[in-house]
């Protein structure tokens, strides 16, 4: 998808009228293999408005960790601009604009659950008690409460997760990106912790940024999905969910559930005939 | 109450089990001990001790080489006894009691393992941290290892009496240099440890590069840091014993072997090398007590 300012859709022009988290503009990312180039990511554009949960799906390889990255200033875009909160994406990291959630919980193991998720807030410097009172809460609204004095070790794969939720949400960034967090559990967790990311959302309506390859968790959570194509990487189609937003599992069995995820699926199969 | 008896009796039952292993070692080596003791002490019994008419049973070559004055090889008990003699029959300030001089050679051990620690983690965050001081030192800290350390002792003592340092300050630097090198590279290794989701992960938090050493390096390098420790502490002991030769020193376990060695006295040699081993495998000890300590929280019982 590749359009020039002329061609830009009318409901994206209306909300780029909204205040913006994210604009990526004509971004490509190209690595230099021993043998060809690679375009990881081939002339992205994309509008994530405040408030928004946008799932990124596609197959492995077409880019959406890729993306996710440039915008946390993980990767460097070769072509192109990336503003998050109207700056570049190195200075908003510098501004802890976001918290990032990655596949892997990544607990310290020498450090409780309570001293992981007061981890940004040390290297912010805030006082211990403050990082403390935070942590607690915050554990609180993942539901791991009476767990802080416990160490990573001794918590389930999906407990793990949601520590490492709570310590991406510490610090309360505006924008929180999650790379496939759920990927490594069960349906059944993943199902559960589906459920309570929704919820969280729904309360707060901080502005998501979710990569998954399931397009049951991009339909259940997003209130926009992208999907992506490999070989280049780039986006063939952008859904508006139709669902509301309050959101409960049953409703998956809903033929408007079932009509949104038929429409995934067709994309990426668009995508990869191309 | 039963059952916890049981438990007792369980785990002391356990614990038999495990030391069966080891007493039947002990008792190997104490045979063959023994055996060897008489075997190289018998010739110089015939010349030395027994009547040289010949006339003398077996009995009496066996009690012989169990009790020369300068055997080749004491026996076991003759060690123990000298052992112990040493530190029951002279105050601790006596240079004759051998407390006096594990008192000397710990000190230091301690000091330069203390120093070579410190070396070796100022040397490791160097070489974390910077690509040139990576390809710099690395070949140099390996090179170091390379030149035997009798050689390097001498050296050192001249330049640092030279300089006015005498006493424990050489013994220091030479068993200092024993100890940087495994805590060093284990170092290098445990700092380099976190997985690239880790470091990514404080990169996001804009966490700057000591918070990233501090925080996140140095705590994931420590299972590497405290193995490096035991090797260096048991390093550091040799080099400082090393260091006792060449100063003609008085004073030290070093110096014991030495006199030991002048005089003939293989007893004294042996008591100071079985001392020497005590103080090696306690000052290991202490390390691994500390280290279980430390890291406790670590990994699942």
């Amino acid at each position: 998808m590749n359009h020039s300012e002329s061609s830009i859709p009318p409901e994206v022009l209306a909300r780029s009228s909204a205040k913006q988290a994210v604009e990526v503009r004509n971004a490509s990312v190209v690595y230099q293999t021993a043998d060809a180039p690679v375009h990881a990511l081939a002339d992205i554009d994309l509008d994530i408005a405040e408030g928004e949960f946008v799932a990124l799906i596609g197959p492995s390889g077409c880019g959406k960790t890729t993306l996710m990255r440039v915008i946390a200033d993980l990767e460097k875009i070769s072509a192109g601009t990336v503003r998050v909160n109207g700056v570049s994406p190195h200075e908003a990291r510098l501004a802890r604009a976001y918290g990032y959630v990655f596949q892997a919980p990544a607990l310290f193991p020498w450090r409780t659950v309570l001293a992981n998720v007061t981890l940004p807030l040390q290297i912010q410097g805030r006082s211990k008690t403050e990082s403390q009172a935070i942590a607690l809460e915050q554990l609180a609204r993942v539901g791991l409460t009476g767990f802080e004095a416990k160490y990573p070790w001794q918590l389930s794969g999906g407990m793990q997760q949601r520590v490492s939720i709570a310590r991406a949400l510490s610090f309360e960034p505006r924008i929180l990106m999650m790379d496939e967090p759920f990927g490594a559990l069960d349906e059944i967790t993943r199902d559960r912790l589906n459920e309570q990311l929704q919820q969280l959302w729904a309360r707060e309506r901080r502005t998501v940024v979710f990569v998954t390859h399931s397009i049951a968790e991009a339909v259940y959570l997003a209130t926009r999905i992208v999907v992506m194509s490999p070989r280049p990487g780039r986006i063939v189609k952008v859904i508006e969910s139709t669902l509301p937003n309050e959101r409960h599992l049953g409703l998956r069995d809903t033929p408007e559930f079932v009509a949104l995820a038929h429409a995934v699926r067709e994309a990426l199969a668009d995508g990869h005939h191309d | 109450m039963g059952t916890m008896t049981e438990r007792a009796l369980k785990s002391l039952k356990e614990r038999l089990a495990a030391g069966f292993p080891v007493a039947v070692m002990l008792g190997v080596v104490l045979a063959a001990w023994y055996a060897g003791a008489w075997a190289l002490n018998a010739p110089g019994a015939i010349e030395r001790v027994l009547p040289p008419d010949g006339a003398w049973t077996w009995q009496d070559l066996l009690q012989a080489t169990m009790a020369m004055q300068r055997p080749v090889l004491p026996a076991p008990h003759q060690v123990a006894l000298d052992f112990w003699s040493s530190l029951v029959d002279w105050p601790l300030d006596s240079p004759r009691n051998l407390l006096f001089h594990v008192a000397v050679t710990a000190e230091s051990t301690l000091w330069g393992f203390v120093m070579g620690t410190l070396l070796g983690l100022v040397l490791s965050v160097c070489i974390v941290h910077s690509r040139t001081l990576n390809r710099a030192l690395l070949p140099w800290i390996v090179a170091s290892q390379t030149v035997p350390v009798l050689a390097i002792a001498p050296i050192v003592l001249v330049i640092l009496g030279s300089l006015g340092f005498s006493g424990v300050a050489p013994k220091a630097v030479i068993a200092m240099y024993l100890c940087f090198f495994p805590v060093t590279v284990a170092m290098v290794q445990g700092l380099r440890s976190p997985q690239v989701i880790e470091t990514e992960m404080m990169h996001t938090y804009a966490a700057s590069k000591w918070q990233a050493l501090w925080l996140l390096r140095l705590p994931a390098a420590l299972p590497f840091l405290f193995p490096a420790l035991r090797v260096g502490i048991a390093a550091g002991l040799v080099g400082a014993m090393v260091a006792e030769l060449p100063t003609g020193a008085v004073a030290g376990l070093g110096a014991r072997l030495l006199t030991g060695s002048y005089y003939g006295n293989t007893v004294q040699i042996w008591s100071a090398l079985v001392m020497s081993a005590l103080l090696g495998l306690t000052l290991t000890s202490v390390v691994a007590l500390i280290e279980r300590v430390v890291l406790r929280h670590r990994s699942q019982p």
